[in-house]
């Protein structure tokens, strides 16, 4: 299945085999094989949850380094709204942003600029009659992967919008290469990113042929060189220009907020998510709009950021609370790329990625159905994944699918072991008639 | 397996017991989706089969629903012992519903439990009983 790019990696020396991962993979991706966890590609998607869970530190996500600035003769670093979390509200936002120019990119362009756009876009995209309600954001690549694995019926609810780093990098490349006079090619366009789902969006796009960013540089790689290019930088430089409107987009209901959907919902974390899409597949969920984000507290939460993210969110109420306020106080600028609405249309459909299926072949898919739900019955149902599977019912499925053997389980084995224990106790008190004694008779 | 038979899924069902409300749907529309049907059919089903669930949990007594898949279509047959629908051609009007108070401030009892389930389905079938129960007959093909 390597058609996919994933970006969720496994070191191997540092995995012990142990269960916390498979157990909290929403999307049961996970299986133990020969002591080491195994990432079944064509479910994974990327949410990061194993790397949080994993208490060995052997789950990682693949992002570039600031090495690969040298291929290109031109860098831009697109940080996402949610570096800002990682400071303390005193550390103004555009101190921060001068700092990254200091860690070798040429310019700096902020994600919550792209957000302000994806904004307006899904003002006008949730009036359209033709909208499917509930109309889904898909500015969280996690959970748009979520509805192509597991609820593909959703996928026209899906908003046909590209996220808000597409549409910054398609603004930044477009306006430089021009202004440059350089090659698209020669531009590296660099994302700041909290989580490995933005990484694998720009290595494989969700919507666009071509994602316009380069590449995916994780938050947590860079910190320490930001915190001290941060504290050289003088109090009133300046490179900021987003709004609290963007910038709000990093906390869990901004985008709601920023869109201004009246009759919404907002829901994080994962797991949540995916209860409340079984919800909206019933047809429970009377909402025009669903703001659904993989990480607990909105992208502050992701794999990749440094700071707690309740304290993460604490320092980011109290900037938006500053910028607030300041952006009153000038007038907020409403961004000025609007018009264009190339910037955030989709290029091509979301394909269905279901993953549930048995069997290509109906009536095998049935059987298999059968001999799983026998199989399960003679599982004991304490889920505790010894086995390798997160639970029962998966090690039943990946027995049908041969990938597992009923004594896979250690309780099954055990089992087997006494029998067969039994077994030879009986058959050691037996013998041949040549030495049986017997009655005379 | 034998595609006449199928593969039939019984579930018990008790009058007022939300902790479970929605298990057995989710259960049917788990295998549906193993066995590989169509997303947009199996939409449909899951949506019969939880209304269908909802409705003797909200309603009746007690119930069972039964679900038997083949390979072309799904049937689900829901049986309660319950107060019965005294006036069907009334209940099946969307909007009308005799859901008390308190279950419509939980969301449910809306009315639209049994226009769902028809416009759901190919084939729909409701006989009922008042003061005896309600059994409903669901087909719907997977193609």
């Amino acid at each position: 299945m390597s058609e996919y790019f994933h970006s969720v990696r496994l070191t191997p020396e540092r995995c012990k085999g142990c269960v916390n991962c498979i157990k909290r993979c929403p999307t049961e991706a996970i299986r133990i094989r020969g002591g080491k966890a195994r990432i079944t590609e064509a479910r994974c998607i990327d949410c990061g949850e194993c790397i949080r869970r994993c208490v060995n530190r052997a789950k990682t996500a693949v992002t570039d380094s600031l090495g690969d600035l040298k291929n290109y003769e031109y860098n831009v670093a697109l940080p996402a709204p949610s570096l800002y979390s990682q400071f303390s509200a005193d550390v103004p936002a555009n101190v921060v942003l001068c700092g990254l120019m200091q860690l070798g990119f040429d310019e700096v362009f902020e994600v919550a600029l792209g957000a302000e756009i994806v904004s307006d876009a899904t003002v006008e995209y949730l009036k359209r009659p033709e909208a499917k309600k509930p109309a889904i954001s898909s500015a969280c690549p996690a959970v748009v992967r979520l509805v192509q694995v597991k609820f593909p019926e959703l996928i026209d609810n899906l908003i046909p919008l590209e996220a808000p780093v597409e549409v910054a990098a398609r603004l930044v490349r477009g306006i430089r290469c021009r202004e440059l006079g350089i090659a698209p090619e020669a531009i590296g366009v660099w994302f700041i990113t909290p989580c490995p789902a933005k990484m694998t969006a720009v290595k494989q796009p969700l919507g666009a042929e071509k994602s316009s960013v380069t590449g995916a540089i994780g938050i947590s790689q860079i910190y320490g060189d930001l915190l001290k290019a941060v504290a050289a930088v003088p109090r009133d430089a300046n490179c900021q220009r987003a709004t609290a409107r963007g910038v709000g987009w990093a906390l869990s209901g901004g985008e709601t907020a920023a869109a201004t959907a009246a009759n919404s919902l907002v829901v994080d974390e994962i797991h949540n998510v995916s209860e409340v899409l079984e919800q909206v597949a019933l047809g429970k969920i009377k909402v025009d709009f669903i703001e659904a984000l993989a990480c607990s507290g909105g992208c502050i939460g992701g794999p990749l950021m440094v700071e707690n993210r309740f304290v993460a969110e604490h320092r980011m109420q109290q900037r938006l609370a500053r910028m607030r306020a300041e952006d009153e106080a000038h007038g907020a600028a409403p961004a000025k790329y609007h018009s264009d609405s190339s910037l955030t249309e989709y290029d091509r459909t979301i394909e269905p990625r279901p993953i549930m299926r048995l069997d290509e072949d109906i009536f095998r898919a049935m059987y298999k159905v059968e001999q799983m739900e026998k199989t399960l019955k003679k599982l004991p149902g304490l889920d505790c994944g010894s086995c390798g599977s997160p639970n029962c019912k998966a090690l039943a499925e990946d027995i049908v699918q041969g990938e597992a053997v009923e004594t896979d389980c250690i309780f099954k084995l055990r089992e087997r072991v006494r029998d067969l224990a039994q077994e030879m106790v009986g058959l050691a008190a037996k013998l041949p008639p040549s030495l049986e004694e017997r009655e005379e008779s | 397996m034998n595609p006449e038979q199928g593969i039939v899924l019984d579930y018990a069902l008790k009058g007022g017991d939300f902790d479970t409300a929605g298990e057995a749907s989710s259960k049917i529309k788990r295998i549906l989706q193993q066995i590989g049907v169509r997303s947009d059919v199996i939409r449909r089903i899951a949506i019969s089969s939880y209304e269908a669930e909802m409705n003797v949990i909200i309603h009746a007594y007690s119930g069972v629903l039964k679900a038997s898949i083949y390979p072309d279509r799904t049937e689900l047959v829901v049986e309660d012992e319950g107060p019965g629908i005294a006036d069907i051609d009334l209940a099946m009007q969307e909007g009308y519903s005799t859901a008390p108070d308190h279950i419509r401030e939980m969301g449910f009892g809306a009315g639209m439990g049994l226009p769902n389930m028809a416009r759901c389905s190919d084939e729909f079938s409701i006989n009922s009983v008042a003061g005896e129960g309600t059994k409903i007959k669901i087909l719907i093909r997977h193609s």
